[in-house]
């Protein structure tokens, strides 16, 4: 926030009795800030529903019209794989909690270590995400010129095949769900090395460590629509 | 209360606070953000009224003459989208709601003043992303993007196109979350929910609609530009996918859209014709509930666009009795703007000529649309010039008007000087002229069966053609004349004292133009919005106000 105490001294009048240099000048009360900022990433995160909702959308749509054919292509993902990635999104969004909970006890050293481990288990997330990526490329399963899904028998439906143009558009949601969740994600660990560095420099305190709430709150959406996309996608037909 | 003068012009504000190009394109300053989209619609708008001007020209004739068949097709495309994204959504929320919503609730600035110059930038870029596409061979799709069109056959620049409003789309959605959360905590001390103006009722239910419903755009946009660079059948019938699909989840946002661009339209108009009767708004809660009504409605009745397109006949039922239900909120409104007016000290302003002008325009852009949401007659005129006319009464009739009407009545607090008055009441009438001359024979046409989308037609359609081309022609010069006369004002015009029209409201408040931080001390209220009575008391022994 390089132009706040620039702000903050032109207004020194107004706010003779506040010191916080990160109080900007718009704003009353720290209170009033982080209520804004807090408000502001409740919204922004509705707008992300709205968005991850059209293709939700889709994939209801298409699932019910093709569920042996999504069945048979949701088989085809690594549900092991999967599974684990949900279980490091899970931790991450404890440590997250840890960071936040030590910055309000002014426990800089846990804050620290808690928004690393966050980013590692981020990181983790990415690098197995790559590996299915990796996978669905080797067996042509990505959709386009290349893709091919044949002979693939429909879980409960022995000798029926799967019908490989919808089997395509199963991996066509795939791709564009998973793959704008990542992007989410990477975005996520650029905030996060942005928080890092701001602990890093002290700048957290128990009264204000407002970027570090809604920069969580912001991790835990991301964590949860991959709450959503795990059993959707990996879990059609998994029970036979 | 207000009017102090301050003619001096050397008083420290906004505008003369910092000079140079640094200070405008870098400031946070959410009048001076203003001030950029008024200046960047504006470009867009002109080049939304040529394609206009091309294609009223190529309809002058019967015979196909003046373009090709295929130009035709991206004139009205680029025409429709430059027009709906690139100006009428952004127009009064981004200009007007960007100036005003701040100074109106008694605040320094919006919120977040950085997002607010983050979402001019990315209006910027998705601008000239739009420019390019149309300079490198534009797009022919409609403003609709329908698939399997769009996405399979189409060989013009769709995917340019395409992520020019993908782009365009956050700047929107970022306004929208500012203008959310500084209405909820920046309101000065005594400033309650029931005593804003209704102005920041309609932004605030526009707010809503342009978080929820732009992001469906953007994904659906998304898929389409997928679909097409990659043929993974999510709308293509051929590969399995469903094209009725891209339509719903098209409208879902699409027609949201049109209360982005009408709600903000009704908040000016509503303001204007308090000011201009000297009376308290009838029935403020019905005003300020209708306004969410619409946009909560507005999410619930986008299939009546797709009647003909092959949904189930129990749907279509559905969105057909829906979409009579918005009519409710809408007539909510109207009835009491007249009820305003009734028995009103009423006087003939320039804003008020185009408050009257929206009145007109709308009721009728709002009651054929009655017409439109009945299945049978929808069926009839489905895809005819009658459709054509009926949005264009409510975007153009409805919303430009209230644009036009509201940048005259906040033009003297937004420049510091006056307008010639004679002028812009002479433009008020030439555009009202000009628009129903343009658009009233188009509801005959489509009505008698011209299709749109065409650039030939048989010639017994050719009178109402001629007739429409040439209210566009006068409809052209009234929208350059304030143009005209708004620029000259700021050099020429004379100074504007801080409340002109003896208006009620925390923006008239404080000199005109505004010191940058709105207010020279934090404003304590302690009225009710629209409190004419109080205002105009006292004043009866004073001098009358100088209009």
């Amino acid at each position: 926030m390089p132009d706040s105490s620039t702000a903050a001294a032109v207004h020194g009048e107004a706010h003779a009795e506040t010191h916080n240099p990160a109080l900007l000048h718009h704003f009353a009360t720290e209170e009033q800030q982080r209520d804004a900022s807090n408000l502001g990433m409740w919204i922004f995160l509705a707008t992300e529903v709205m968005f991850f909702g059209g293709l939700f959308c889709a994939y209801l749509i298409y699932r019910l019209k093709y569920f042996g054919d999504f069945a048979a292509a949701s088989t085809s993902i690594d549900a092991a794989l999967g599974g684990t990635n949900t279980a490091v999104l899970i931790c991450s969004s404890l440590t997250v909690v840890i960071a936040i909970w030590a910055a309000q006890r002014s426990r800089r050293a846990l804050m620290i270590a808690m928004l690393v481990l966050t980013m590692l288990f981020g990181l983790t997330f990415l690098g197995i995400k790559g590996v299915e990526y990796r996978d669905k490329f080797v067996e042509h399963h990505v959709p386009g010129s290349s893709f091919s899904f044949e002979h693939e028998e429909i879980p409960g439906h022995p000798g029926e095949y799967a019908n490989p143009q919808h089997a395509q558009i199963f991996f066509a949601l795939y791709f564009i769900m998973t793959g704008l969740h990542a992007l989410h994600m990477v975005v996520g660990l650029g905030i996060f090395t942005w928080l890092l560095w701001m602990a890093w420099k002290g700048r957290f305190t128990p009264d204000y460590h407002t970027p570090l709430e809604i920069g969580g709150l912001y991790w835990h959406f991301v964590d949860i629509i991959w709450i959503y996309l795990f059993p959707l996608l990996y879990l059609i037909d998994r029970h036979r | 209360m207000p009017t102090a003068d301050n003619s001096q012009g050397e008083r420290p504000n906004y505008l003369n606070k910092e000079y140079g190009v640094g200070s405008w394109l870098l400031t946070t300053d959410h009048k001076r953000i203003a001030l950029l989209y008024l200046i960047s619609i504006t470009f867009f708008f002109f080049i939304g009224g040529f394609f206009a001007l091309l294609i009223r020209l190529e309809l002058l004739t019967p015979a196909g003459d003046l373009v090709q068949a295929d130009t035709y097709n991206k004139l009205f495309t680029q025409h429709g989208q430059v027009m709906v994204f690139f100006f009428l959504i952004p127009s009064i929320p981004a200009v007007l709601g960007n100036f005003l919503v701040p100074m109106m609730v008694g605040a320094k600035d919006l919120a977040f003043p950085r997002v607010n110059l983050l979402s001019w930038y990315l209006y910027i870029i998705g601008g000239i992303m739009m420019l390019h596409c149309l300079l490198t061979g534009g797009v022919d799709t409609g403003w609709t993007f329908y698939t399997p069109f769009s996405t399979a056959f189409s060989n013009t620049k769709v995917i340019e196109a395409g992520l020019a409003i993908f782009v365009a789309g956050f700047s929107s959605i970022l306004t929208g979350l500012n203008f959310i959360v500084t209405i909820h905590r920046m309101r000065a001390p005594g400033m309650t929910w029931s005593r804003l103006p209704l102005f920041i009722w309609a932004h605030y239910a526009t707010s809503i609609i342009q978080i929820l419903g732009t992001p469906v755009i953007a994904i659906t946009l998304v898929l389409v530009l997928a679909e097409r660079a990659l043929h993974l059948g999510i709308f293509d019938p051929k590969l399995g996918g469903d094209p009725l699909l891209f339509q719903h989840l098209f409208w879902f946002y699409s027609h949201p859209a049109v209360y982005i661009m009408i709600l903000p339209s009704m908040g000016v108009v509503t303001e204007i014709i308090a000011c201009f009767s000297r009376k308290r708004i009838f029935g403020y809660s019905f005003v300020a509930l209708s306004s969410i009504a619409i946009a909560v409605f507005g999410f619930l009745v986008w299939a009546h666009h797709m009647f003909v397109a092959g949904i189930s006949v129990y749907a279509a039922l559905v969105f057909s009795i829906l979409s009579y239900a918005v009519a409710v909120p809408s007539a909510v409104k109207v009835f009491n703007w007249t009820a305003t007016l009734y028995k009103g000290s009423i006087h003939y302003d320039a804003p008020m000529l185009y408050a009257f002008g929206f009145l007109g325009l709308f009721t009728m852009g709002g009651l054929t649309g009655l017409f439109l949401a009945a299945l049978g007659v929808n069926v009839h005129v489905h895809d005819t010039y009658f459709v054509i006319a009926h949005f264009h009464y409510i975007m153009v009739g409805g919303a430009v008007m209230g644009y036009l009407g509201g940048m005259h009545f906040w033009w003297p607090k937004i420049s510091g000087k006056l307008y010639p008055e004679g002028w812009a009441r002479l433009a008020a009438l030439i555009v009202f002229i000009g628009f129903n001359l343009t658009f009233f024979p188009q509801f005959i046409l489509g009505y008698v069966g011209m299709p749109r989308r065409y650039y030939q037609y048989p010639p017994e359609y050719q009178v109402l053609n001629v007739l429409s081309t040439a209210g566009a022609t006068i409809l052209g010069v009234g929208y350059l004349l304030p143009m005209i006369y708004f620029l000259w004002s700021m050099r020429y015009g004379k100074p504007a004292p801080a409340n002109p029209w003896n208006a009620a409201g925390l923006e008239w408040q404080t000199p005109s133009p505004p010191p940058t931080f709105n207010f020279d001390e934090e404003p304590v209220v302690t009225w009710e919005a629209y409190n004419y009575d109080e205002l105009d008391a006292p004043r009866k022994e004073e001098v009358p106000v100088a209009r």
